[in-house]
């Protein structure tokens, strides 16, 4: 087989045929090439959840991840929080010609093992090949099909003054670690992207009797962005504690250095949990069991409802008033 | 007016010396700190050492504070 | 590394601040006045927003923001040239990310780059340089601001240009300087302020003994200090202090960090890459010999003499970031504020540049919206 990947890799000939059939296949394992030009699932009866999302990041491999693992665990976490069990994934690979088929097959065997540590079958793919510069590299989109889960507690109605807020592990890794990798800023540093499927940890948590009112996960535009949405989105008023947010000491002295927000970091393999005062100790013991939820901490409560807001004290007891991420995050020495 | 960050010195080479901050390192230039040695901390903006931290007076300035907070005003 | 200028018990912040609250009672008590300070320095404006201090004290001491963020005292035609410099095929340009979003009259450097132009963000100025000797069939430009602590940096990749004989590097330069800005804030603008809370990373270079003149010409008190929380409310503590008895002077309240005499080899490269000049300040107008630029023996490294970039008048805006950086107005009292103007669709720098004061108002103060 060629060492890049061409043109004719994507006109669905033979070279097509044989790419499909020694990456993608071999990868993905037990399901033979469709003879059909689509996927017959069988459901059982009830509610199902469809999300899609398309991934592009550079560099595409980077440390604690790829952007296969990504394209697995982002669409995973979009089912498993909005309270659904992540059933399968259709892969769709947009593939700029000259990409080494290398890369191209470590990128579909992360997101194969990936996928099966996820528990979920990948059903159905797409491969096209655009002209050198009409990509960068490679894009994946993944959609992904979940059964609404019956114990679901989640209903954002019942968020109420009083409820605990927490967050599964240290804020700010993946925004970090990906800077670093880029290599353009002089950053070095060990940390490693968080990027990860969460749905067992998240059905630990569900399955553990833990009254979940709502779940988001905090990905671009970080904590407070998403926070900030939440309390807008159901009236609620969230307050956090700048002194109980995880953080690692390589986010602060990176955020420290380029003039950053740990806040407004991105995340990929964390969960935003807004359960019932009650379960707090609780959700926190069922979070420490997994090696994703290891750091797991409360960082804030509900403290009433009306016109939603997201406020931060700070450790001189003040609170102030956060708000979305407001364009990008730029270095900054001044 | 300009950000600075106390890093750690930890490698030293002519012109440039290899810093810490909590973890993360970065290579930055020491042409207005060359007499820096390695464990000394420096203030780093825009890529440049630009003043060693004296800890002596960094520990007497955090007594002074907790004297100050917990002085009578009367 | 924070635990350096820190205690580590985060009660000793808000006691202090608590002590800073009645020190600032007593002062009202005596003088009839709240106690107003200035923070010239961006980044504290910054810091005081961030940690809590703007809002635990608002009701008891009166902080403005001074003159210190470099991007938002860049005239309004100097960011419209510097915009106009990316323009050009076959050019790099190179700046801070600070400088990516500043809006001039019609685009910003980041609408530049959408365009296609090659503008690239760097940490540091001498990388700038690097980019130069990797690419020696295109120009490279450096856009450089900043005051005192950042024109050493400035001054240091003109001279590893000069070192290498990058001749396909240049920078165009627009530095501020602290000490004519300070003056002429007392002498012409008259603002009604109690003391400075005075720039600790400027002073760095600078040292000490740079504000003496503020105590023995206009009896003003100032503290030279760092931005942690403890750190800033020490200096406003020492402020209050000096106030109450009625006794001006220039107080090291960084000492770890700041020298009497400040970095005389930092000082030495300045000098002989940069020589005082006229510079043009946002809001403020001309204030003589009060920015640097670059020599004429090394005007090959002066990307404002090596290409012939014109630009016309700005057109003028409802916005207040003039009064902003004197001191003379809060960011809500500015009709833009939070409507026509905000972090995304900024009018003025103020608001561009996350220490501007509009923006630190907005992200860390802003209660409605």
């Amino acid at each position: 087989m060629d060492r890049k990947v061409t043109l004719a890799h994507g006109d669905g000939g033979e070279l097509a045929h044989k790419l499909i059939q020694q990456i993608f296949v071999s990868a993905f394992g037990n399901q033979s090439e469709s003879r059909f030009d689509a996927t017959f699932l069988s459901l059982s009866s009830g509610k199902i959840a469809v999300t899609t999302d398309s991934f592009v990041v550079n560099p595409l491999f980077f440390p604690g991840g790829d952007i296969g693992k990504i394209a697995v665990s982002g669409t995973i976490n979009d089912l498993s929080v909005a309270g659904a069990v992540p059933y399968c994934l259709t892969v769709g690979f947009i593939i700029e010609e000259g990409f080494p088929l290398a890369d191209l097959r470590k990128v579909v065997k992360s997101l194969a093992v990936e996928a099966e540590k996820a528990g979920v079958q990948v059903v159905a793919g797409d491969t096209k090949v655009v002209e050198k510069g009409g990509a960068d590299g490679l894009y994946i989109n993944t959609t992904g099909i979940g059964l609404q889960r019956e114990e679901s507690t989640i209903d954002p109605s019942r968020i109420a003054s009083g409820d605990a807020v927490l967050i599964s592990g240290p804020i700010g890794d993946h925004g970090i670690a990906i800077l670093a990798a880029r290599g353009e800023l002089g950053l070095m540093t060990d940390l490693e992207s968080d990027c990860a499927p969460l749905n067992h940890m998240i059905d630990a948590v569900i399955l553990g009797g833990v009254d979940v009112k709502m779940m988001r996960d905090p990905t671009r535009g970080g904590v407070a962005t998403t926070l900030v949405e939440l309390a807008e989105d159901f009236d609620a008023i969230i307050e956090l504690e700048e002194e109980k947010l995880p953080i690692r000491d390589q986010v602060r002295g990176a955020s420290d250095l380029l003039g950053f927000d740990p806040l407004y970091l991105a995340n990929e393999g964390k969960v935003l949990f807004i359960v019932s005062e009650s379960d707090r100790q609780k959700t926190l013991e069922l979070l420490h069991q997994f090696p994703e939820g290891r750091d797991a901490a409360v960082i804030g409560r509900v403290t009433g409802k009306g016109v939603g807001q997201l406020l931060l004290e700070t450790p001189l007891g003040s609170k102030r008033r956060l708000h979305r991420l407001s364009g990008m995050m730029l270095p900054r020495i001044c | 007016m300009c950000v600075g960050v106390p890093a750690k010195v930890i490698e030293k080479n002519e012109f440039t010396a290899l810093v810490d901050v909590l973890g993360t390192k970065m290579e930055v230039g020491i042409l207005f700190v060359p007499d820096v040695e390695i464990g000394e901390y420096v203030i780093v903006h825009a890529g440049q050492g630009m003043s060693i931290i004296d800890q002596t007076f960094a520990q007497a300035s955090i007594e002074e504070w907790e004297k100050m907070a917990r002085a009578d005003i009367i | 590394m924070r635990t350096l200028f820190e205690p580590k018990d985060s009660a000793v912040a808000r006691e202090l601040a608590q002590k800073v609250i009645k020190l600032a009672d007593r002062c009202k008590e005596k003088t009839g006045v709240t106690p107003a300070f200035m923070e010239v320095c961006g980044s504290h404006t910054m810091a005081l927003a961030r940690s809590g201090i703007k809002l635990i004290l608002q009701d008891h001491v009166r902080l403005l923001s001074g003159p210190g963020c470099p991007v938002c005292v860049t005239d309004q035609k100097q960011i419209d040239a510097m915009i106009e410099v990316a323009e050009a095929q076959n050019r790099i340009v190179c700046t801070f990310g600070d400088m990516m979003r500043v809006p001039g009259s019609k685009r910003s450097l980041l609408s530049a780059k959408t365009e296609g132009r090659d503008v690239r963000i760097v940490y540091s100025p001498l990388d700038a340089v690097r980019i130069a000797q990797e690419n020696p069939d295109r120009e490279v430009v450096f856009l450089g601001v900043g005051f005192e602590t950042t024109v050493p940096v400035l001054a240091a990749a003109l001279q590893l240009a000069e070192l290498k004989q990058v001749e396909n590097f240049s920078m165009w330069a627009t530095t501020k300087l602290v000490q004519p800005v300070l003056r002429t804030l007392l002498s012409v603008k008259k603002v009604k302020i109690h003391g400075f809370l005075l720039p600790g990373h400027v002073s760095i270079v600078l040292g000490e003994q740079a504000y003496q003149f503020l105590a023995d010409e206009f009896h003003m008190p100032g503290v030279i200090t760092g931005f942690e929380t403890v750190e800033m409310l020490s200096g406003i503590y020492k402020l209050l202090q000096m106030v109450l008895n009625d006794q001006p002077a220039i107080l090291n309240n960084y000492k770890s960090v700041v020298r009497p005499d400040g970095n005389p080899i930092a000082q030495k490269i300045m000098n002989e890459f940069f020589t005082p000049c006229d510079e043009t300040w946002r809001g403020m107008g001309m204030i003589p010999q009060s920015g640097l630029d670059i020599r004429d023996q090394y005007s090959h490294l002066n990307a404002k003499k090596k290409f012939n970039v014109t630009v016309g008048e700005p057109k003028k805006t409802l916005c207040r970031c003039g009064d902003m950086i004197c001191g003379l107005a809060t960011p809500d009292e500015c009709i833009l504020f939070g409507k026509a103007c905000t972090p995304i669709h900024p009018v003025g720098p103020c608001m561009v540049s996350d220490e501007g004061s509009c923006s630190a108002y907005y992200a860390y103060m802003r209660k409605e919206g």
